[in-house]
């Protein structure tokens, strides 16, 4: 199965969305990213995989620089990620990001949660702001909650409100760390199926993800991580049907075993 | 009884705890701004910014009340002649009202610092990852969670402070509570012990409705998780 649409420009045109150049980083004694290099083009999406400590979720974090690197280079449609300030911020706010445990705004409601970044980062205006919010969240099927609190929502609920928050500010790319590992069994689809749509619609997507049905599904190109380094890079049917490395073998039979 | 009574005649009990319920007011609201800027230091990325909110809590906090209240009305206002009214007992209790406030200003800052830390750290990360710079970010998603999350030990510290105010008296604002109780105490000292008594039931009647208040708001504005 490939994606029903191409992206709209391909991904080899042109300066890479996403771009990154030998990028390590430590924690402590642990070296966490080894030697990282990736390039991800416009409307391509990719998934990456491994297991659990292998670096993965770091490397999600460190493109919108939640999490900082020791050296290498990240750079954001030709802009190389700069240091704390306002000039970080304004790069934020074209990174979406969707973390595994929602992190919507406990104390604002579900519509403010999604208005709050287009009023207070692109000064939106507030009437604006509300439509573009009412139209994202009746998209990830949540308009009729948009005056509770996240706290009243089901997780799954709450994941597409924060799927909508991020693209509220119209992001270049969307990053999604483990988007549906906090959640029960019962509302995992409801999130991917949100995700798959937005990967029909040509969005720029980075998913760190265990869901290889939306592997498969959805995904240009998987990427493999193990041991803080990308072991594997290839089509998702090449990679489930014919893994190249010995990790990746051993990762796909201990996950596809039963 | 009767000359218990006539004490109240002779002394006006209540102006002096109202001068107390003032100085706590604007103390209160100077130790608040204050406080939160303190607790901003601490919390930002920049380390002298940090080193200065540390150091400040540190030597204020460490520091008897009774002293900062002394060095302001001995030291700024007498020796250095800093004067923050025309008339002398506006000075003295603006004086009064600076000591309380920059004494109680670290505990604020801690106060919400720990209220800072019910806040889950994913909230600035969502924050940040909108595109939310330090300052916005601590405005409008950090600090309002903190401070529901504060309230009960900002409650104790208001509580404290007001107790605190009675040491006004040790800098010559003697119209205030416990300036009155000495001389009362001087001038009736056949009534020694219900003076005593008076005072502490006027102190527990002010500050008992505080404690219940914050409960009763902290339960109420929890942030639902």
């Amino acid at each position: 199965m490939t994606r029903e649409q191409e992206p709209t420009t391909p991904a080899s045109s042109g300066t890479p969305l996403v771009s990154l150049k030998n990028v390590n980083k430590h924690f402590g004694d642990l070296h966490v990213l080894r030697d990282i290099n990736l390039q991800v083009g416009r409307g391509e999406v990719v998934v990456v995989i491994g297991p659990s400590g292998s670096g993965k979720s770091t490397l999600c974090r460190a493109i919108n620089r939640l999490e900082t690197i020791d050296d290498g280079e990240i750079a954001i449609d030709g802009k190389v990620l700069p240091a704390e300030g306002k000039a970080l911020a304004k790069l934020r706010a074209d990174v979406g990001m969707v973390f595994q445990s929602f992190n919507l705004f406990a104390h604002k409601s579900i519509l403010q949660n999604v208005t709050l970044g287009p009023i207070k980062v692109r000064g939106m205006k507030g009437a604006e702001a509300k439509e573009l919010a009412m139209s994202l969240l009746t998209r990830v099927g949540v308009d009729n909650q948009a005056q509770k609190l996240p706290a009243q929502l089901s997780g799954g609920q709450q994941q597409r409100v924060a799927i909508a928050r991020a693209l509220a500010m119209q992001p270049k790319v969307m990053l999604f760390d483990e988007p549906t590992s906090a959640l029960d069994p019962e509302m995992i689809n409801e999130v991917l199926d949100a995700m798959v749509s937005l990967a029909k619609e040509g969005m720029t997507m980075i998913v760190v993800t265990h869901e290889m049905g939306f592997a498969r599904r959805a995904a240009d190109r998987v990427i493999f991580m193990a041991d803080g380094q990308i072991m594997e890079e290839a089509t998702p049917e090449e990679f489930f049907t014919n893994p190249r490395s010995d990790r990746a073998k051993e990762f796909l039979g201990k996950i596809l075993s039963h | 009884m009767e000359d218990y009574l006539s004490l109240f005649e002779t002394y006006d009990v209540l102006a002096a705890f109202w001068i107390n319920i003032q100085l706590s007011f604007w103390a209160a609201l100077w130790a608040l701004a204050i406080g939160t800027v303190l607790a901003l230091f601490r919390i930002s990325p920049i380390p002298s910014l940090q080193w200065f909110g540390a150091a400040y809590v540190n030597i204020f906090r460490n520091t008897p009340l009774t002293i900062i209240l002394a060095f302001g009305f001995l030291g700024l206002f007498s020796v250095l002649q800093v004067s923050l009214a025309s008339d002398l007992n506006d000075s003295l209790f603006r004086i009064a009202v600076v000591g309380l406030a920059v004494y109680h200003a670290a505990f604020v800052c801690e106060a919400i610092r720990s209220g800072v830390n019910t806040v889950p750290l994913g909230q600035a990360e969502a924050a940040r990852a909108i595109g939310l710079s330090f300052l916005p970010a601590a405005r409008l998603i950090i600090l309002p969670q903190a401070f529901r999350g504060a309230i009960a030990p900002l409650g104790n510290v208001l509580i404290a402070l007001i107790k605190n105010s009675t040491v006004a008296a040790a800098g010559s604002v003697a119209a205030e509570a416990s300036g009155l109780m000495k001389t009362m105490i001087e001038f009736r000292s056949d009534l020694v012990i219900p003076i005593f008594f008076t005072f502490a039931l006027g102190f527990v009647v002010l500050v008992i409705p505080i404690g219940l208040l914050t409960t009763w708001a902290s339960k109420k504005l929890a942030v639902a998780r």
